[in-house]
């Protein structure tokens, strides 16, 4: 009954999977290829010193850079008008970057910030960037090594860098009954001789006294631990990627901070940056936070209205640097050496002084972290914190760079993933780092 | 046609013996204009298909055999290893498990909820286009913003939603940490996005919906829901084919929500959330910085959207041809009194014909020709006429 219509219905059939199939790819192409024409980066005019340009800069985060600093330059240089273009978070910048170098470095900015976590990634491809003119004494020794790749090239002028203290709410701890003075604070985490089991053990008698918990999450704490490993998970020799899987240093961390986080209920369970975390700097989830210059920013953005953050002058395991800038220059850009002008000015310790009062951003520039403008600077959000003088003694515990090679960002990623399934979702710890491991490996690295 | 077709190669012939005619160059313009033009007018969407469709398709697929770095460019042929690698990788396959899931949660209600929706606001409503403006709001906003209210309200701690369970004494959920919750979460936000889009689309087909076909079915007495069922949704077919097929598409291709719903934006630490979109994202411009493999990736999507497609292409067909089986028939009398009257008002508009197969076999012996417009409603619902249709 009704053969007649089954070789319609085959026909119907293949018509229709052709015409799915076009629809997929018309909707499919809908979806991508929409790349947001964001920046209008101008500079098409080259040359000569007195012609006028355009220069871009492209930042993320708060740079301390305002349109009244920048408009300083152009006073000083009136044929260079400034733009200043701004990512939100360091991620989308580095992405930004990567994306259109891969392009050919159509769109790039005329300076391009670069953080240090991954900064190693571009210098793989030091061709990509101009070489930048060396300018001695300017910064700390370690900030220019970071920058500078193997056979000798600059590639970038430091910002600032991130020496580390312990921010804390001094309420918190006065309502538990414990130190909240700065220096008692301090004296109290351990002093000049800090370690991570002094901060831990801190943490302990608060939780003891509040059940509350002591710092925001296990990866922001991890944080700060891995930042004091000379060579966390690459050989500086070779830059070769470490086996994770016998790499007993970062297991002992992962299982320390694990420990102090899960065990005893030292973390508030939040990933930082998170609608969680933000919320919890109003819910008093949590009394201290590792805290590298530039985080007193964020802090006063999302505890607005709370009282009582204050800065001691204190790390665990001596000093400690997180993050910090650079400035590149794509070397595809149209004006190279007007660009490297700007950013030798935007790195002098003068400007580099004024980012920090406006943004907290600490200098790198030896003469900016010596300069008064900076000893005497204190916070008013932070309880009034001499914070000029309390991380430039901190900039001072710092020993050095440690070796981040271009795989680090990547390998480190999977093990914050690691610690979030434990510290978030309550994953058991051993079955999480079998994750991490199958997961580096997944990366082919 | 079958019998002039033999006549007409003769005359062709006999015409090439004859003295050619004189064709004025006019004529042959405008001979040239009925032949040519049509293409020409419908030649924009191609080309631009073809630049920015097939060209990035095929260029997908030079991509995929090789090795190719993000920044480091074009590197050896490997042939198939990309495919092999990502094929091999537990994190593509999570990520396959987790955009199915997501695309059941919101494709299913949502496609429900809209047609329901429009079912409503194809009533005669105050303020009708109030209302149906109104349905669009959420798809204006963009998803982003949509993403990051959601991430408020979906917060694990300080979240709305855990606040108000909390009140009404369940335990908090774990928006972030359980699976399942994550995937409800993102597929609230695409559903609040899409449903009122889709909403519009099947109001638009319902509103060219014969209203005689109403009139017919009230006279027989059939209530609101049986009208919808019997006429609503048969008359509409090609609308839900059309909508089930782009929100699959759609749903295939979840990002922004994704992206958005924690700090990381790449699925959680777990990749509990992570789509396959997402996945290919991390794969290019994430840590592998892999254009190959992401490649890859794009290419496999692809065929499963092609495949799942398919599959729903036939299943919408079969429900909508299948529909009315499911409605019983008691009243046998009115049946045929049903049958000729809607055949006698479809015979004016005959929309298209090939989309309602099942309308033939209803028509039982001695009927007048079966229109073919007609839906497969009640009256092919009689077990004995039934049988072509389930033996196909």
């Amino acid at each position: 009954m009704l053969s007649s219509t089954s070789p319609r219905r085959n026909r119907r059939f293949v018509a229709a999977s052709a015409g799915i199939a076009s629809l997929a790819l018309v909707l499919g192409a809908c979806g991508s290829g929409d790349e947001p024409a964001d920046e209008e980066t101008a500079a098409e005019e080259g040359g000569s010193t007195d012609e006028e340009i355009t220069l871009t800069v492209a930042t993320f985060n708060n740079f301390g850079y305002t349109d009244e600093l920048l408009a300083q330059y152009t006073e000083e240089h009136p044929n260079v008008t400034v733009e200043h273009v701004t990512a939100a978070q360091a991620e989308d910048a580095r992405t930004n970057l990567s994306t259109k170098l891969a392009a050919g470095g159509e769109g790039l900015a005329d300076i391009e910030a670069v953080e240090v976590d991954w900064l190693a990634e571009f210098m793989q491809y030091p061709e990509l960037f101009a070489e930048m003119p060396a300018i001695d004494g300017r910064w700390v020794d370690w900030k220019v090594e970071q920058a500078t790749t193997q056979d000798g090239k600059l590639i970038g002028y430091g910002t600032d860098i991130g020496p580390e203290a312990i921010c804390y709410r001094s309420d918190l701890l006065e309502a538990a009954g414990l130190p909240s003075e700065r220096e008692e604070v301090a004296e109290w985490i351990g002093g000049d001789g800090a370690t991570w089991e002094s901060y831990f053990d801190a943490g302990k008698e608060y939780v003891e006294a509040t059940g509350n918990a002591w710092f925001d999450g296990a990866v922001a704490t991890y944080q700060g631990m891995i930042n004091q490993v000379e060579a966390a998970y690459e050989d500086p020799s070779t830059g070769e990627p470490k086996d994770l899987a016998s790499n007993t240093e970062v297991q002992d961390l992962y299982n320390q901070v694990v420990t102090a986080s899960v065990d005893d209920e030292l973390s508030a369970g939040l990933e930082q940056w998170g609608d969680d975390w933000s919320a919890g700097f109003q819910n008093d989830a949590f009394a201290t936070m590792l805290c590298p210059a530039w985080m007193t920013g964020p802090i006063e953005q999302n505890a607005g209205g709370v009282e009582g953050w204050d800065v001691a002058d204190v790390f665990p395991g001596g000093g400690g640097n997180w993050g910090g800038s650079f400035l590149t220059v794509p070397a595809s850009g149209e004006n190279v050496e007007a660009a490297q002008e700007l950013a030798d000015w935007l790195t002098s310790p003068e400007i580099q002084t004024q980012a920090f009062v406006e943004a907290g951003t600490f200098p790198s520039q030896v003469d900016a972290q010596e300069s008064e403008e900076v000893q005497s600077f204190t916070n008013d959000f932070m309880s009034g914190a001499p914070v000029g003088s309390i991380f430039s003694s901190r900039a001072q515990a710092i020993d050095g760079a440690v070796y981040k090679g271009p795989n680090y960002f990547a390998i480190h990623q999977e093990v914050q993933n690691g610690l979030n399934r434990v510290d978030l979702n309550g994953e058991d710890p051993e079955a999480s780092w079998e994750t991490t491991l199958s997961s580096v490996n997944e990366l082919g690295l | 046609m079958a019998l002039l077709s033999p006549t007409k190669p003769a005359h062709a012939r006999g015409g090439t013996d004859r003295p050619p005619r004189r064709v004025g160059f006019s004529q042959r313009l405008g001979r040239l204009d009925v032949k040519v033009s049509p293409y020409l007018y419908i030649s924009p969407f191609f080309l631009l298909f073809a630049v920015v469709g097939l060209f990035p398709l095929a260029y997908t697929a030079v991509v995929s055999v090789y090795e190719w770095n993000l920044l480091g460019g074009q590197g050896e042929f490997v042939g198939m290893q990309n495919y092999i690698d990502v094929l091999g990788q537990p994190t593509f396959w999570k990520s396959v498990v987790n955009t199915f899931s997501i695309f059941l949660f919101s494709s299913v209600p949502q496609v429900i909820m809209a047609i329901t929706i429009a079912a409503l606001l194809d009533q005669n409503l105050r303020a009708a286009t109030f209302w149906r403006m109104g349905v669009l709001v959420p798809f204006i906003v963009a998803p982003v913003a949509i993403s990051m209210i959601f991430g408020r309200l979906f917060a694990d701690q300080y979240g709305f939603i855990n606040e108000l369970l909390g009140i009404i004494g369940v335990d908090p959920v774990a928006w972030h940490g359980d699976r399942l919750a994550s995937h409800f979460a993102i597929a609230t936000m695409v559903n609040y996005r899409w449903t009122g889009y889709n909403t519009l689309i099947f109001l638009a087909a319902m509103q060219a919906v014969p209203r005689d076909l109403y009139e017919a079915a009230v006279i027989d007495g059939a209530g609101r829901v049986r009208q919808f069922f019997s006429v609503t949704v048969p008359q509409i077919r090609a609308t839900v084919i059309f909508v089930v097929i782009t929100s699959t598409v759609g749903g295939m291709q979840i990002f922004d929500e994704v992206r958005m719903y924690d700090a990381g934006g790449l699925g959680g630490p777990d990749r509990d959330w992570m789509t396959t979109v997402v996945y290919l994202y991390d794969v290019a411009w994430g840590n592998q910085k892999n254009f190959g493999r992401a490649a890859a990736v794009a290419w496999l999507l692809f065929l499963i959207i092609v495949a799942v497609g398919m599959v729903n292409f036939l299943m919408t067909q079969r429900i909508a041809t299948a529909g009315p089986k499911g409605a019983k028939v008691s009243r046998r009398h009115t049946k045929r009194l049903m049958a000729e009257a809607r055949a006698a008002a479809a015979r004016g508009e005959t929309p298209t014909p090939s989309a309602t197969p099942g309308g033939a076999p209803g028509i039982q012996p001695g009927s007048p020709p079966p229109p073919p417009s007609i839906p497969p409603t009640s009256s092919t619902g009689s077990p004995d006429t039934n049988h072509g249709e389930d033996a196909r």
